[in-house]
């Protein structure tokens, strides 16, 4: 294990899981609110065969053209979802689960043509439950860059980020381009999403955005700090699921990074401080004791007293 | 039958069994809910596989329906403790099958059972793995199978069809009138975890979502009746099976994919032509939008 964690390319690759995770922690707080969670994951469904449009088009393998390809598409997809809300009497999470299967199905068939034009060799399906061990240098430079400047973007506008999640009336009276920033955050969840697949693979990345942020909820009422706390989580489910992937021989790294977010979900279902089970718990003991005390007459209390 | 001719009839099959079920999933608002079980059912394929060292149809109907039951349940547990729906789904379902890819890739890992098979299908080897059945003769396993979960989901669809139908538009008068809706919610689980994994050899966990959902949801667009939408959307399923096929068979790619991507098609013309919710019936009649 330590001649792994030795290996230089390693620790470059684990640090950029570890700022994929940070981002996604982060965005994913913001998505949590925005009650979007399981548009993450249509969305991390639909931008598979935009990856592969652009390796066969470009017939390259560099990661940035790749995720281009996966943003466009993931973007078509989300004014998919949105067209046949709003047009017809189809719900929303229909028109998810549609838009999520078919264009993964489609993206499955130029898959498979990938793979038969230009053999197995494109490694093309790491990209569906992810392969850390299969990032280049180049690779984890665009990923760190782009999660870089997601997470940035987030923290230059956070006051307004949060003005725009809890009340949009008052933002629209501040004066706060509303529209223009559904925009921007659409852009950003499609940016950590697309440059996560390639770690943690597009059927999973939407993991990484739901678990650390409903995690960080059992520990604060502050957004500030759910935002902080979850990219914490996000962060070291990134680092230790990549490292633990790359003990086994070509294990995909997507299930492990999802396991240990799972971990750390448990851990604060039952410690967490606010509404942890085992907290619920004990306040609902101390409550049932108090009422007990409350309900004794207090003439008999007196008595005692004497 | 001849070797297309028996995946032809498995793809109907499962178009057939997917479009009924996917009818009350819509119309229930649980489509996601679907996704959430055709990925947790791998799971339990894979645990049942670990338990039995068997890969028989019933130990994995056995298997997924316990999945299907136990994703649903969290669900609806994490819900309780104040966790939106959403994300309850997200968290349940990624992790379930997260642990399942795991369990083959590190402990499994074998000709019978690997990720590519579940995520994928592998409808191309379902004709050559047969078994022997009084009167018909020699089968494809699959299409034995499916055929048994077709007949099941038809019987409960018909044997309770007011109850369904109750549970689904109006759960409030339902419970009023003595109908036993959280039981009618997990016998919806079973069916829909059975019929998902009676198809994840033909075409994988995620082509099955496009199978359930999108026909009914094509056929929703078509009609206003229950029965009608049960018919179309079985046929649509069909029809995406035969036309995926032939899509895939033409240009040589992914059968499963094809599928999904028929089933696509088959939505993006009723979304143009459906007479009383179609663009161009809007585009033609626009004044009926006003009504």
């Amino acid at each position: 294990m330590w001649s792994i964690l030795l290996n230089s390319n390693t620790q470059w690759v684990l640090l950029s899981t570890a700022i994929l995770g940070i981002a996604a922690g982060t965005i994913g707080s913001l998505a949590y609110w925005k009650r979007q969670s399981l548009m993450s994951d249509a969305l991390a469904h639909a931008a598979l065969p935009g990856v592969i449009i652009a390796f066969l088009l470009f017939k390259v393998k560099h990661l940035f053209v790749l995720i281009t390809g996966a943003a466009i598409s993931a973007v078509i997809g989300a004014f998919f979802i949105q067209g046949i809300r709003s047009s017809t009497r189809i719900k929303e999470d229909t028109a998810m689960g549609m838009i999520l299967s078919i264009f993964y199905g489609f993206g499955i068939m130029l898959l498979t043509i990938a793979n038969r034009t230009s053999g197995n060799q494109s490694g093309l399906n790491n990209f569906i439950l992810g392969q850390s061990a299969s990032m280049v240098q180049s690779d984890v430079w665009t990923m760190s860059i782009l999660a870089i400047l997601v997470v940035s973007i987030v923290v230059i506008g956070f006051k307004e980020w949060k003005i725009y999640l809890f009340d949009r009336q008052f933002a629209s009276g501040l004066g706060l381009p509303l529209k223009g920033m559904d925009v921007v955050y659409t852009i950003l969840l499609v940016t950590t999403i697309v440059v996560g697949i390639q770690a943690v693979g597009v059927i999973l990345i939407a993991a990484l955005l739901i678990i650390p942020a409903v995690s960080a909820r059992y520990w604060t009422h502050s957004f500030q700090a759910m935002v902080i706390i979850s990219a914490l989580f996000g962060g070291a489910s990134g680092t230790i699921g990549t490292l633990i992937s790359a003990i086994g021989n070509g294990w995909p790294t997507g299930p492990f990074i999802v396991v240990l977010a799972a971990s750390f979900f448990i851990i604060s279902l039952i410690f967490g401080k606010e509404k942890g089970i085992l907290v619920q718990y004990w306040q609902m003991k101390r409550h049932k004791k108090q009422e007990i005390i409350q309900s004794i007459p207090t003439s008999v209390l007196k008595k005692e007293v004497q | 039958m001849t070797y297309t001719a028996w995946i032809i009839l498995t793809a109907s099959l499962v178009g057939l069994s997917c479009g009924l079920i996917g009818v009350f999933l819509i119309l229930r608002k649980m489509a996601m809910m679907a996704d959430a079980i055709s990925h947790t059912v791998l799971l339990g394929i894979v645990v049942a596989f670990i338990i039995t060292q068997e890969l028989t149809g019933v130990h994995m109907l056995i298997g997924a329906i316990i999945a299907g039951l136990l994703t649903a349940l969290f669900v609806q547990w994490l819900n309780s403790l104040d966790v939106q729906q959403e994300a309850a789904i997200g968290i349940v379902f990624t992790t379930l099958f997260a642990i399942g890819v795991i369990l083959i890739e590190a402990f499994v890992g074998n000709a019978h059972l690997d990720v590519q098979h579940a995520l994928m299908g592998e409808i191309t080897f379902i004709p050559w793995n047969r078994i022997t059945l009084p009167i018909v003769g020699s089968i494809p396993k699959a299409a034995a199978i499916l055929t048994l979960v077709f007949f099941v989901v038809l019987l409960f669809i018909i044997a309770f069809y007011k109850e369904w139908k109750i549970t689904t538009f109006d759960p409030g008068l339902a419970a009023s009138v003595g109908i036993p809706v959280l039981f009618m919610h997990y016998l919806f689980m079973s069916l829909v975890s059975i019929t998902t994994v009676a198809s994840f050899d033909a075409v994988g966990a995620i082509m099955v979502v496009a199978m359930l959902i999108t026909p009914a949801a094509s056929a929703y667009l078509w009609t206003d009746r229950l029965h009608m939408m049960l018919v179309i959307s079985g046929l649509f399923g069909v029809a995406s099976a035969v036309i995926g096929y032939f899509i895939a068979a033409w240009i040589d790619t992914s059968i499963s994919g094809s599928m999904a991507f028929a089933t696509g098609l088959i939505f993006l013309a009723s979304y143009l032509l459906s007479p009383k919710h179609g663009l161009l019936a809007k585009y033609l009649k626009p004044e009926e939008t006003f009504e």
